[in-house]
C-alpha cells in the first residue's frame, strides 16, 4: 500500500487515502479539522488556507499527492502561537471578524504576509490578502486589524 | 479507477509517461478546478495522474547572459521574487494571482494548458519563449509559438514533459504590462498585453509586442517586430496607423462569461496605441 506522509501541525501522518482526495476533505473529514472551511471550492475565496512548508496554498484545490513529504500548518496548530495571539488581539479590536467564516483564512494569510514583510504598507497589505474574501466587514477592519498586528506584534516576525 | 502516481524522480516519471496514458499534474491550480466535484466527493479526473509537483529536480532559476531558464515545477511565487527575472514578468506574476495561487501554479503549468487567456503564457511569447520537453530518450525544444497548437492544445507528445522554459530578455528601456479582468489579481484577464522595447539613439533595436484572449492563442507578429527593428522612433510615430492596422485582423476575440467581442477588440487596439504612443512620446 502506498502511503502518503507529512507533519500536520507538528505530528506526522501517514495516510493511506487516494492521492487524487482534495485536502481540505482529507482535513475536514478524515482528520476533523474544521478550522479550514470550503467557501468557493475552486481557489478564489482563500477560506480553506493553510500553510504548506509555510507558504500559504488553497487546501481545495490541493491534491493530498501535493502534501507528501511536506509540512503543513492549518489554524489548529496556529493557534497555539505566540504570533496567532498578536493577529487575534488586533482583529477583536479592529472588529474584523464578524460571521467568522473567512476568519481562518486571513489569519493565515496574514501569518504568511507578515512572516515575509514585517512591516507591510495599506497597499502591500491588500495585495497579500487579494486570494481573501470576506462578505461581511468590506475589508478596511481587515487590513486595519493586520495594521495593528504588525506594529503590536512587532518582533515576533 | 485511476492510478495516482507520485513520482520520486524525473526519471521514474519518464518511465510511467513512456509506458502508460497520464495526465500530468503541476500545480493544479487549474485541473483541480476543471476536474472538481461535489464537496467530500472524489475529483472527476478520468485518466491516470502523475503528480510532478514535488520534483525538486525541475525547481529553479537561472541565468546565462540574455537566457532565463526556469524549471518546471518553480512556483510563480519564487519567479515573483527572484532577481533574475524581468520586471514586466514581475509586473504579470504580481497581477496573475493570489499569493496563495503562486505558491502552487507554474509557469509550466500555465503553458501546458494553452489557455489564449494565460497571463504566463502571455509573457512567454513576449520573451519569445523556447519550451524544453523531456522523454526517456532525450529533450527537445520547441518556440513556443510551434508549441501552443490552439487553446489547450500543444505539441508535447503523450510520452513527454515540460522540463524548463528558456525566455529571451534583454536590456528593455520600456515596459509594459497590463491585465483587464474583473477583479485586480486572481481573475482570468478579458485581454491582456505586454510591450518591450529596447532603443538606441533614437533608433529602435529590440521590440516585442503581445497581446493575449483575442485569439485562439497569444498574438505575437514578428514580422511587423522585424519591420520595426532598426528604424528611428520618429519613422515608428509615423507608422503608428500602419501598425494598427497589421494588429487588426489577428485581433478576433469572442463572446463568453467573462467578456464580449467588441469590447475585448477595443481594449486590444487601445492598449496598442498606448503602447506605440508612449515609445513615440520618447523621441
Amino acid at each position: 500500500m502506498k502511503t502518503i506522509d507529512f507533519i500536520l501541525n507538528g505530528k506526522p501522518i501517514r495516510s493511506e487515502l487516494s492521492a487524487d482526495r482534495r485536502f481540505l476533505d482529507v482535513l475536514r473529514k478524515e482528520l476533523g479539522l474544521t478550522g479550514a472551511k470550503e467557501g468557493c471550492g475552486e481557489g478564489e475565496c482563500g477560506a480553506c488556507s493553510v500553510l504548506l512548508d509555510g507558504k500559504i496554498v488553497q487546501s481545495c484545490i490541493l491534491p493530498l499527492a501535493s502534501v507528501d513529504g511536506k509540512t503543513v500548518m492549518t489554524i489548529e496548530g496556529y493557534k497555539k502561537t505566540k504570533k496567532f495571539k498578536a493577529i487575534e488581539t488586533a482583529f477583536l479590536k479592529e472588529g474584523a471578524s464578524q460571521c467568522g467564516i473567512c476568519t481562518p483564512g486571513m489569519v493565515m494569510a496574514t501569518e504568511y504576509l507578515l512572516k515575509n514583510n514585517p512591516a507591510p504598507s495599506y497597499d502591500e497589505i491588500r495585495h497579500g490578502l487579494s486570494g481573501n474574501l470576506c462578505r461581511c466587514t468590506g475589508y478596511n477592519m481587515i487590513f486595519n486589524a493586520i495594521r495593528r498586528a504588525a506594529k503590536e506584534g512587532e518582533g515576533l516576525w | 479507477m485511476v492510478d495516482n502516481v507520485i513520482p520520486k524522480s524525473l526519471d521514474e516519471a519518464l518511465e510511467h509517461l513512456a509506458k502508460g496514458d497520464y495526465q500530468i499534474i503541476n500545480g493544479g491550480t487549474d485541473l483541480m478546478v476543471k476536474n472538481r466535484a461535489w464537496s467530500e466527493t472524489r475529483l472527476d479526473f478520468k485518466k491516470n495522474m502523475l503528480y510532478v509537483r514535488s520534483l525538486e529536480a525541475l525547481d529553479y532559476i537561472k541565468r546565462e547572459n540574455n537566457v532565463l531558464r526556469i524549471g518546471a515545477t518553480t512556483s510563480l511565487e519564487s519567479l515573483l521574487y527572484h532577481e533574475h527575472v524581468p520586471s514586466v514578468m514581475k509586473e504579470c506574476l504580481h497581477l496573475f494571482a493570489s499569493p496563495a495561487i503562486r505558491n502552487m501554479a507554474t509557469l509550466s503549468g500555465n503553458i501546458g494548458n494553452a489557455s489564449p487567456a494565460g497571463d504566463g503564457l502571455l509573457i512567454t511569447y513576449l520573451l519569445d519563449g523556447v519550451i524544453v520537453l523531456v522523454n526517456a530518450e532525450g529533450v527537445r525544444k520547441v518556440r513556443i509559438n510551434d508549441y501552443v497548437k490552439g487553446p489547450g492544445t500543444t505539441d508535447r507528445r503523450s510520452d513527454e514533459m515540460i522540463k524548463e522554459i528558456q525566455l529571451h530578455d534583454d536590456a528593455f528601456d520600456y515596459t509594459v504590462f497590463n491585465k483587464v479582468g474583473g477583479r485586480a489579481s486572481d481573475s482570468i484577464s478579458k485581454t491582456s498585453f505586454a510591450g518591450a522595447v529596447r532603443h538606441e539613439k533614437g533608433i529602435i533595436k529590440d521590440i516585442r509586442i503581445a497581446i493575449g484572449a483575442v485569439a485562439a492563442t497569444v498574438i505575437k507578429d514578428k514580422s511587423v517586430e522585424h519591420m520595426l527593428r532598426g528604424q528611428s522612433i520618429h519613422q515608428l510615430k509615423e507608422k503608428i496607423p500602419q501598425i494598427l492596422e497589421a494588429y487588426e485582423p489577428h485581433i478576433q476575440p469572442i463572446d463568453d462569461q467573462r467578456s464580449n467581442r467588441s469590447y475585448r477588440k477595443k481594449v486590444a487596439m487601445n492598449l496598442l496605441e498606448a503602447f506605440l504612443r508612449q515609445i513615440a512620446s520618447k523621441e
